[in-house]
């Protein structure tokens, strides 16, 4: 007997020492960023976790940068657009998807889902001479188009999952009082949805505001360039030089407002990101 | 009765009207710029704007396939996604198993993991490489000060250390959302077949293989395509920790890079499709694989 509580009691600690160790493997890189940013450049090379004194010099610099600060406003503008577009279309296709009879239904879908995997690298060159053609080259139209390849298929297959799961009989209802079927989607499924469509227009803004390959390739002045596009770009006085201190702190100013929305949101994002995964 | 096959036709043309718009869209960003691909694949097409695209054939292809360059970006890709996946399925199932068994501070192990997950992969690859920074770098401080290591290393210069490095990152990066994935697919399994399995005597060592492994499969495939053709279009954390480095390009670098640099439509679209069919054929190798398994 008492042989078994000792071993129940080494698993525990066993078992809260990996709890520590996932934490601090995943907390720990943030954490270094975090702390980094607040380090006055003097200070900046050691090593002690915790600063010996505090200083948002970074900060100032990075905010009176004007290629930064014209970042942030254009991911704004095109993660901002991306996702209320892809929303918009991405709905209305869901709802025919998962609630009107239609024809080709299993076909389509199959396609929305191979569309959420496909390899943006495998149409670079082609939206690149489209872009030149269309005038939208080097523009935040141009990246918000070029951005409804990822966000557009994703939006679909997850809102038609929504609409799948809601009940029949809300819908059979008000057919009956003879409403016509936009009505219905409009005054009484579309509601019903406002969680799906959070969820989803979350990630979707995630991937947006994350997105680098077509940012980096699509836009050459520093006025339309997105903030990932900036941050890798950030440079010295000289090439050898990099400026950690304001690379960290522009870096925490475009990641903390995400982490925040992450933890706000954790169970609706959990549920949106393994939605298409799991049952597919 | 007439009302309703009106309200079905009335309802089935309005599913047109509402998916058009979409298909519209994805005809104009994925069908017209993949047509496009294949056609310029064929041609010698110089973006100069000076010398006008004229038909190779199968060129392109030819010079990508015995250029050297391209052989090592597939290594460096390949060995980036073996080892990546790998990792990622193996600590994202202990992970997993972890946040789903019930212990204080759970939901608290849960939002922690989120993190990594939100934070963009440019930043994310900024963060790691100033912690492996050469000279001033926590990593290279702490090896030196416990004297693990002679002298400070420069991690990211050779491929040898940078590659490693890189994977790391991504492993911090992409597991949780491996572990997300795989944490739903252990709530589908029921809780009386670990009843079962321990009054048969099964240790805990094989109850994960006989009962959680065999169930929670599913999941874990589905969770390693996504992550395998992830890895393999691999282009951000390489491009920002060793951009310049032409020993450590990968695939989608290599294609990138002959599409911006050299301004060269041909080779770079030839390039895409040959990542595209790479990435098929692990579509395909994985689909044989899991109908296999589950027959």
């Amino acid at each position: 007997m008492k042989e078994e509580d000792t071993k129940t009691i080494l698993l525990r600690v066993l078992f809260y020492l990996l709890v520590l160790v996932i934490l601090v493997f995943n907390l720990f890189p943030f954490v270094y960023a975090v702390v980094s940013s607040f380090r006055p450049s003097s200070d900046l090379f050691s090593t002690d976790l915790f600063p010996k004194a505090l200083t948002l010099d970074h900060y100032n610099q990075v905010f009176k940068d004007p290629r930064f600060v014209a970042g942030l406003i254009n991911s704004i503008i095109v993660a901002g657009c991306t996702v209320l577009i892809s929303l918009a279309l991405g709905s209305l296709c869901a709802y025919a998807l998962g609630r009107l009879p239609f024809r080709f239904k299993g076909p389509v879908l199959y396609l929305v889902l191979t569309m959420t995997m496909f390899p943006q690298i495998s149409v670079l060159s082609g939206l690149f001479v489209m872009l030149k053609a269309l005038n939208l080259f080097n523009s935040r139209q141009g990246l918000i188009l070029t951005y409804l390849i990822f966000t557009l298929p994703f939006t679909i297959w997850v809102m038609t999952q929504y609409f799948r799961s809601l009940p029949r009989e809300l819908e059979e209802a008000a057919y009956v009082d003879g409403a016509a079927p936009l009505e219905v989607f409009w005054k009484i499924l579309l509601p019903l949805t406002v969680p799906g469509l959070v969820s989803t227009g979350l990630l979707a803004f995630i991937a947006a505001w994350n997105e680098f390959l077509f940012a980096l390739t699509f836009t050459v002045t520093d006025t339309m360039k997105t903030v990932p596009v900036v941050i890798s770009q950030f440079s010295g006085a000289t090439s050898f030089e990099q400026p950690w201190g304001s690379i960290m702190a522009a870096s925490m100013v475009v990641t903390v407002p995400l982490v925040i929305l992450v933890m706000i949101f954790q169970y609706r994002i959990v549920a949106g990101l393994t939605a298409g995964a799991v049952k597919g | 009765m007439a009302r309703e096959i009106d309200l079905m036709e009335r309802q089935r043309r309005l599913a047109w009207f509402l998916i058009v718009p979409a298909v519209i869209v994805v005809l104009l960003v994925i069908g017209y710029p993949l047509i496009q691909v294949l056609v310029y694949s064929v041609l010698k097409y110089k973006l100069d704007g000076v010398t006008p695209p004229s038909f190779v054939g199968l060129g392109n292809y030819l010079f990508i396939l015995t250029d050297s360059d391209f052989w090592r970006a597939v290594a460096v890709t390949l060995i980036f996604t073996f080892f990546s996946v790998t990792l990622e399925a193996v600590l994202g199932l202990s992970v997993a198993m972890v946040a789903n068994s019930k212990f204080k501070g759970r939901s608290i192990l849960r939002v922690a993991i989120l993190i990594p997950w939100a934070i963009p992969t440019v930043v994310s690859s900024k963060i790691w490489a100033w912690m492996f920074n050469d000279i001033y770098g926590v990593v290279n401080v702490l090896l030196t000060n416990l004297h693990l290591i002679p002298q400070k290393i420069a991690f990211l210069a050779t491929p040898i250390t940078a590659i490693p490095v890189i994977i790391a990152v991504d492993v911090w990066k992409t597991t949780p959302f491996m572990a997300l994935l795989l944490l739903a697919g252990l709530g589908l399994i029921p809780s009386d077949l670990y009843e079962a399995a321990a009054i048969d005597g099964a240790t805990a060592v094989k109850a994960f293989f006989s009962v959680t492994l065999p169930l929670v499969m599913p999941t874990l495939l589905v969770a390693l395509i996504f992550r395998t053709l992830d890895a393999l279009r691999v282009f951000d954390i390489f491009y920002v920790m060793v951009g310049g480095q032409g020993n450590m390009a990968t695939m989608a670098i290599y294609n990138q890079q002959w599409l911006v640099s050299f301004l060269d439509a041909g080779i770079g679209s030839a390039a895409s499709v040959i990542i595209l069919i790479f990435i098929m054929i692990f579509v395909i190798l994985y689909t044989r694989f899991s109908k296999t398994s589950f027959q």
